[in-house]
């Protein structure tokens, strides 16, 4: 016999607090808690119109927003051949799969070349839906074509970072995507071309540690996360909490590590009006002088 | 030889103590036979071990404390190294040392991770982890070699570039970023070589070169296994099933053409003969050297260009619709 009389009620799931909103037409701020208009937000460059908090937006926007108009696609149609055969939990091709059909990208990058103010521009947009941005083979062989048509162009290159770093599941392969990258952007440099990398939430790893900070300009949008190491792993190292802020934008253009930091509504003028001190003029974009050095020949 | 010994070569443990046990008494010609019988059994179980090690054995190999490093090679076949200090901005970093020596007779200039051999020689050297200072001051060094047209080699053995607060500060991301543009450029020949752990971007920081040679139990990874496995299993303990998933082994890299050669190692691993391993960095080495100092310097530099550009060519391809 039992104890006690009294049976227990089975704990039952507390009825969530409905929402008579439907789905997706508010949203509410992380930065103010207050609720948006979600026509509102897009309207303002998903930008919060109340504490400018920035919400991530994808990479076609990214494009949109930056392009006059028109613009052109590049190399749309590589894929990864998932060259380890990388298992873990699950496999990483399905991995990609899931992405694909998540995103409809075959890859973390678009890459596409149209005017910005009337310069043409080649511009690269990370995205992060796909694998958290991450920098495979497929990224690093799309963001040097990309150097690569700037070059032949004689034309400015723009990269909006957005990546947790280099892709794990392509092993060494995804590292020396930095070194290619870079390498790429080494050509750009001597031939004295305009790259501005624009670096979004958030920049970290192996893309903060080559192209993000080699622009001739690095300009982040306000409290993006860019930093090398994760900030667990920091944590676990040094053995303490890291201070407020640490490795956001405003910190690290404190620190002397960026060259600006700028709303996402006043980019496309900023970005503009850099171009035009960097010698890009509509019309001409190769009105920058000649390098003074013969130019390496170049790589198909 | 020190008698540190690794988990999966218990069985050479076992006899080890035996030689010990035996050395021990007095010494008679029946006892001396046998500690060389056991010796020759060690050496024979050591050599099939080590020609069947798995790739988490070969981290473990790769991580060996008594791994021969920069300072080993220059003992051996670097004669008269003078050390440079300091990147002439904020410090000297001590988990990456640079200095010019000779080899083979003419001047080069070394630039190389130190881990540190024993306690207080590792908390100096940070256990290999280097700063934004230790890029920037190999960077400034091989500056050097640039103008006097002095050849390059580098010794890749780091777990990381250093994750602290400071590194982030003052721009480690920066500094390693440049590091991989401006070696593109180097006009003097660049041979690298991965003689411990090449780990991730604190090895790529200063791996950019014409040839990148790879000793034979040496591990070159995007991410160290133990983080990997916390990352995707979510349990650092499953670090073999990561180092065997991220493919770091050099025979793995010869595959995917990341690495140029592989530098065969003594039977049991560098770290039980020093010198045995030099002889063969040695070699390589200037076989190595004297292919890309034969090139004139635009090709050479096209072709440390064309190197990195095809980096994981086999690992994309175009497709018209999935």
């Amino acid at each position: 016999m039992a104890w006690f009389k009294k049976t227990r009620k089975p704990i039952e799931a507390q009825e969530k607090p409905s929402s008579r909103v439907p789905e997706g037409l508010w949203v509410k701020c992380p930065g103010c808690s207050q609720a948006i208009y979600n026509k509102d937000l897009a309207a303002n460059m998903h930008v919060c119109p109340k504490c400018a908090h920035h919400f991530r937006v994808n990479a076609t926007e990214r494009l949109r927003l930056l392009f006059d108009g028109e613009w052109v696609e590049h190399d749309a149609n590589l894929v990864s051949t998932d060259p380890l055969k990388f298992t873990d939990t699950k496999s990483y091709s399905s991995r990609l799969k899931a992405s694909r059909a998540g995103t409809g990208l075959k890859d973390a990058v678009i890459v596409g070349s149209g005017t910005i103010d009337g310069i043409e521009t080649v511009v690269a947009a990370q995205e992060y839906a796909f694998i958290g941005g991450s920098m495979g083979v497929v990224v690093g062989e799309k963001i040097t074509r990309a150097v690569e048509r700037a070059l032949e162009r004689r034309c400015p290159l723009i990269i909006v970072c957005c990546s947790g770093g280099a892709r794990m599941m392509e092993g060494a392969l995804s590292l020396m995507q930095m070194a290619k990258i870079s390498g790429a952007l080494a050509r750009l440099d001597r031939a004295r071309l305009p790259y501005i990398a624009v670096l979004t939430d958030p920049t970290t790893g192996g893309v903060s540690a080559s192209f993000a900070m080699l622009g001739d300009l690095n300009i982040a949008e306000p409290k993006a996360q860019i930093g090398f190491a994760g900030p667990r792993v920091i944590e676990q190292t040094i053995k303490q909490k890291l201070p407020e802020g640490f490795q956001r934008s405003e910190f690290l253009l404190e620190k002397g590590q960026i060259d600006l930091v700028v709303d996402r509504r006043e980019m496309k003028s900023v970005i503009a009006r850099a171009l035009r001190f960097m010698g890009a003029t509509p019309g001409h974009p190769a009105a920058t002088p000649a390098p003074a050095v013969a130019e390496p020949a170049a790589q198909a | 030889m020190p008698a540190e010994t690794l988990d999966f070569e218990e069985p050479i443990a076992v006899l080890m103590k035996e030689i010990e046990a035996l050395s021990m008494l007095p010494k008679t010609d029946a006892r001396q036979s046998e500690i060389d019988s056991l010796k020759r059994r060690i050496d024979s179980i050591r050599g099939d071990l080590y020609r069947h090690l798995t790739p988490w054995q070969r981290v473990q190999v790769a991580r060996h404390s008594n791994r021969p490093g920069l300072e080993d090679f220059i003992q051996r076949i670097f004669p008269n190294f003078v050390e440079i200090h300091g990147d002439r901005r904020f410090a000297d970093d001590h988990a990456i040392m640079t200095g010019f020596a000779e080899y083979r007779g003419e001047p080069v200039l070394l630039v190389g991770h130190v881990k540190g051999r024993d306690t207080k020689e590792k908390i100096f050297r940070n256990f290999g982890y280097a700063r934004p200072e230790g890029y920037r001051k190999a960077l400034r060094a091989m500056k050097l070699a640039e103008k006097f047209d002095r050849p390059i080699v580098v010794f890749v053995d780091t777990p990381a570039a250093y994750p602290g607060i400071e590194s982030e500060e003052r721009g480690v991301a920066e500094a390693i970023a440049v590091n991989l543009r401006e070696m593109m450029m180097l006009e003097t020949p660049v041979i690298v070589i991965v003689s411990g752990e090449g780990g991730s971007g604190g090895a790529l920081g200063i791996a950019i070169g014409d040839r990148i040679l790879m000793q034979e139990f040496a591990i070159y990874s995007v991410i160290p296994p133990e983080g990997c496995a916390a990352l995707v299993w979510r349990d650092s303990g499953k670090k073999a099933e990561a180092a065997e998933a991220l493919k770091l082994t050099a025979p793995d890299l010869l595959g995917f053409k990341i690495i140029d050669e592989i530098i065969s190692e003594p039977a049991g691993g560098a770290h039980t003969d020093h010198d045995a391993a030099a002889r063969n960095v040695d070699t390589a080495l200037g076989r190595a050297l004297d292919e890309v100092r034969a090139l004139d310097t635009q090709t050479r530099l096209n072709h440390r260009y064309d190197k990195f550009r095809n980096m994981g060519r086999l690992g994309f391809e175009f497709v018209e619709e999935l």
